[in-house]
């Protein structure tokens, strides 16, 4: 069996990148070296990793999905009305919003239309519904939910179990099962796989179906965290989940995607976070670092890709 | 003997091009089919239809003598055991082999799905290209174009429930070396014992001389000629592919040998030089994809290399790739390559621009009642109208031109003949790349490209269908590299 190092490095670089994070960290405040510090540090990655798992579906088929910020936004303001008093009508809002999400790949393919240009337009549809459901800033996250997101297991902390879990959830479903290769081959040559007899309009729909299951999933742990909600919680969400996506080595084209990386990202981005908190920086310097970080790590990987193509 | 695959009277229209004519063809189990024919000839549009990935306006499709006319598809074609490697690469180049060839294997489900994926292809790969060398579990972007091409191949023959019966390639030796070429061609005819039909496309004469059965030729969307290959020899062969009838040069009288060279560099290949003088229409000829585009494009990025002084300017054929801003006016299209001379106080003159655009409106007949309509209220060929406008409003004086005429009616294709002896005459230079041969009677001398080189020059008198196609389709005496 031949290693190929450089290939190794490369897919490595996004736990590389995470190893650096914490370990600065817990130079910096080694209380954080703890079950309760750890905890506290990634507990919001949790909606995070679900968000950036949402943005990388989307890209395995070669979109970019603008409106991911929007949806879990309008997630979590219906998770803390209409979950809350009226479960039924909570959960068929959003398996209907789940729908639309297919509805909209379908569109995409159907008309052969821009996917930017579309989640864009979508992103407003999501914000102006979260603020007709909730128009002031309140409401209550139902308690068996706050309960699920505080829960906590012996040993290791539920933030890091729940980044282990989605990751080998997610590179089973997408890279090992013969179902997977499809929605992947799908982005690499679409088609090659209109030719072996595949529909791109429902793998279309599945990708962007299962990126609206993992938005929901991000909406409903947010609103766990927070236990409130607004109709601006999650706007960041949408630059967050590309950036966590592509620095795990996911591509915008060609159906190069890795979940396991993109979980990876996730993490490094809300890490980012809580070291420049530890560092006293103005929060204001927050999403400079966060791009710093991001064009540190790209550089690196094109930096490796150039050495990789003069062999 | 029943045919395996019978087709009759295939037709086929694409805007103003009769791709398919009229086709009858038929294919034996275990039989190897020869299919040759110039650029245009029908072959691909052919095939297309046979792995059912294009729909016959017309015609009959029957496969082991059931009618499959009605609804033929993909789907229909796999499960009756045909298959197709086209020549462009129809592999994922994110997946590895393994994931291809479960691509194309519905029946590659559930647990274990990987390592028979990989057993499949790795045993296919061994048995047609012994010593191969290729890992299955690479992606395929990783992998050279010649193993690439070696896993599309395999591919083609892996079986699991259907048993493969016909399997058609177009240009497979294109990216293989000799030996892997070999090696396909002993393939298949070994498989030919187990009734596995095979039709080979090729420009490679010696090719399918050797390895073919029978030798169907095609020319303008009708099979011209259906011949058992041990009757033809290759200059029967390159016969059959042109006219019967010879035009006489239409350019005779032109000659140009004292004007002034506008480029002078040394030709793809280095066997000839690549010259242009002033007032000529030079044509590169020969099959379709090979490297007259690059050719053009290499001289477009670099003129300093062939000692351009001039302006020179392209004519796209790919009108939709990289031919037309589609959300532009017709307007706006003509004038593009002409705003830096539009300027006034460094911005735009409407009034300029305005002007150019209905002036080449009227010169070049573009029909549209106003030339601020968007550029795709045109057909097809008023858009390739457009795109020559746009070459010649601009100060250019060396017009490179991409095979533009490509999907065009003849009425146009007249008319802009017309247009680029009468500019020539004017002192403009053209080098026009063509993938039709009756093109080439505009031409004042004509170069011949063959696998990405410049082989052979021909001058005007020297002009004929014959000698283009000669020197377009290697015989396996000459020199194997």
């Amino acid at each position: 069996m031949i290693i190929d190092w450089r290939e190794l490095v490369r897919t490595s670089l996004p736990a590389l990148a995470l190893a650096a994070l914490l370990g600065a960290i817990f130079w910096l405040q080694p209380r954080a070296m703890s079950y309760q510090g750890l905890n506290l540090l990634l507990n919001l990655s949790i909606p995070i990793v679900f968000a950036t798992l949402a943005q990388m579906f989307v890209l395995t088929v070669g979109d970019l999905d603008l409106g991911i910020g929007g949806f879990v936004t309008f997630v979590a303001c219906v998770t803390v009305t209409w979950l809350a008093e009226a479960p039924l009508v909570g959960v068929l809002i959003l398996v209907a919003a789940i729908g639309l999400y297919a509805a909209v790949g379908a569109l995409i393919e159907l008309r052969n239309l821009p996917a930017i240009v579309v989640t864009l337009g979508m992103s407003f549809v999501w914000f102006g519904l979260a603020v007709i459901v909730l128009p002031s800033p309140g409401g209550r996250t139902p308690e068996w939910l706050i309960a699920a997101v505080r829960l906590r297991p012996p040993g290791i902390p539920l933030a890091i179990l729940a980044a282990v879990g989605i990751g080998l959830v997610g590179h089973l479903l997408l890279m090992r099962t013969s179902f997977g290769v499809v929605l992947r081959g799908a982005g690499g040559n679409p088609r090659a796989i209109t030719r072996a007899g595949w529909s791109m309009l429902q793998i279309r729909m599945t990708l962007y179906a299962l990126a609206g299951l993992m938005g929901v999933f991000a909406g409903l742990t947010l609103a766990g965290i927070t236990t409130s909600a607004d109709a601006n919680i999650a706007l960041r969400y949408t630059l967050l989940s590309i950036a966590g996506a592509i620095l795990g080595g996911s591509q915008f084209t060609g159906g190069r995607v890795s979940p396991i990386g993109a979980v990876l990202g996730a993490l490094v981005m809300t890490l980012a976070a809580s070291f420049l908190a530890f560092l006293r920086l103005n929060p204001d310097w927050q999403i400079g670092v966060q791009g710093a970080i991001l064009i540190l790590v790209l550089a690196l990987r094109a930096v490796l890709d150039r050495l990789a193509g003069e062999r | 003997m029943t045919a395996l695959v019978e087709l009759g009277g295939l037709e086929k229209r694409y805007e103003a091009v009769r791709a398919l004519d009229g086709v009858d063809l038929s294919v034996a189990a275990g039989e190897v089919l020869g299919l040759v024919g110039h650029n245009g000839a029908g072959k691909s549009t052919l095939i297309n239809v046979l792995a059912g990935t294009v729909v016959p306006d017309a015609g009959r499709i029957e496969v082991r003598g059931e009618d499959l006319t009605r609804g033929y598809d993909v789907t229909t074609a796999t499960d009756r055991g045909i298959r197709c490697v086209f020549q462009e690469l129809s592999l994922c180049p994110n997946l590895t082999a393994a994931e291809n060839t479960r691509i194309v294997h519905r029946s590659i489900r559930g647990h274990g799905w990987h390592e028979r994926a990989r057993a499949l292809i790795m045993a296919t790969l061994d048995a047609v290209f012994p010593g191969h060398g290729i890992r299955p579990d690479r992606r395929i972007g990783d992998l050279s174009i010649g193993r690439r091409q070696m896993v599309e191949i395999a591919r083609a023959f892996t079986e699991t429930e259907t048993p493969v019966r016909l399997v058609i390639l177009d240009e497979p030796t294109s990216s293989l070396d000799s030996t892997a070429a070999e090696q396909l061609l002993a393939y298949v005819r070994r498989r030919q014992a187990d009734g596995v039909a095979t039709i080979l496309i090729s420009h490679l004469l010696g090719e399918i001389l050797s390895a073919a059965d029978r030798v169907v030729v095609m020319r303008d969307g009708k099979v011209v000629a259906d011949r058992a290959a041990s009757t033809l020899a290759r200059d029967a062969l390159v016969g059959l592919m042109g006219h019967v009838a010879q035009q006489p040069g239409a350019a005779a009288g032109r000659r140009r040998l004292d004007a002034a060279k506008v480029l002078d560099g040394p030709g793809p290949g280095g066997r000839h030089r690549l010259e242009l003088r002033r007032g000529e229409v030079v044509g590169l000829a020969g099959l379709a994809g090979h490297g007259q585009t690059a050719a053009l494009l290499a001289i477009y990025d670099r003129p300093r290399a062939f000692a351009a002084e001039a302006a020179l300017a392209f004519v796209a054929g790919d009108r939709q790739a990289d031919g037309v801003f589609p959300l532009w006016s017709i307007r706006d299209n003509i004038a593009v390559r002409s705003f830096a001379a539009l300027r006034r106080h460094g911005l735009l003159d409407e009034g300029g621009v305005s002007e150019l655009a209905e002036t080449w409106r009227q010169r070049i007949g573009i029909r549209t009642p106003d030339v601020r309509n968007p550029i795709l209220s045109l057909s097809g060929g008023n858009q390739q109208k457009v795109l020559f406008a746009r070459a010649l409003a601009s100060a250019a004086t060396i017009i490179l031109m991409d095979d533009p005429m490509r999907g065009v009616d003849v009425g146009t294709k007249s008319e802009v003949y017309a247009l680029i002896r009468q500019e020539a005459t004017a002192g403009r230079s053209f080098l026009w790349y063509t993938t039709e041969l009756d093109e080439l009677v505009h031409c004042d001398r004509v170069y011949v490209f063959r696998e990405d080189e410049i082989v052979a020059h021909l001058e005007q008198d020297e002009i004929t269908e014959r000698a283009v196609l000669q020197a377009s389709f290697r015989a396996d005496t000459e020199a194997v590299a």
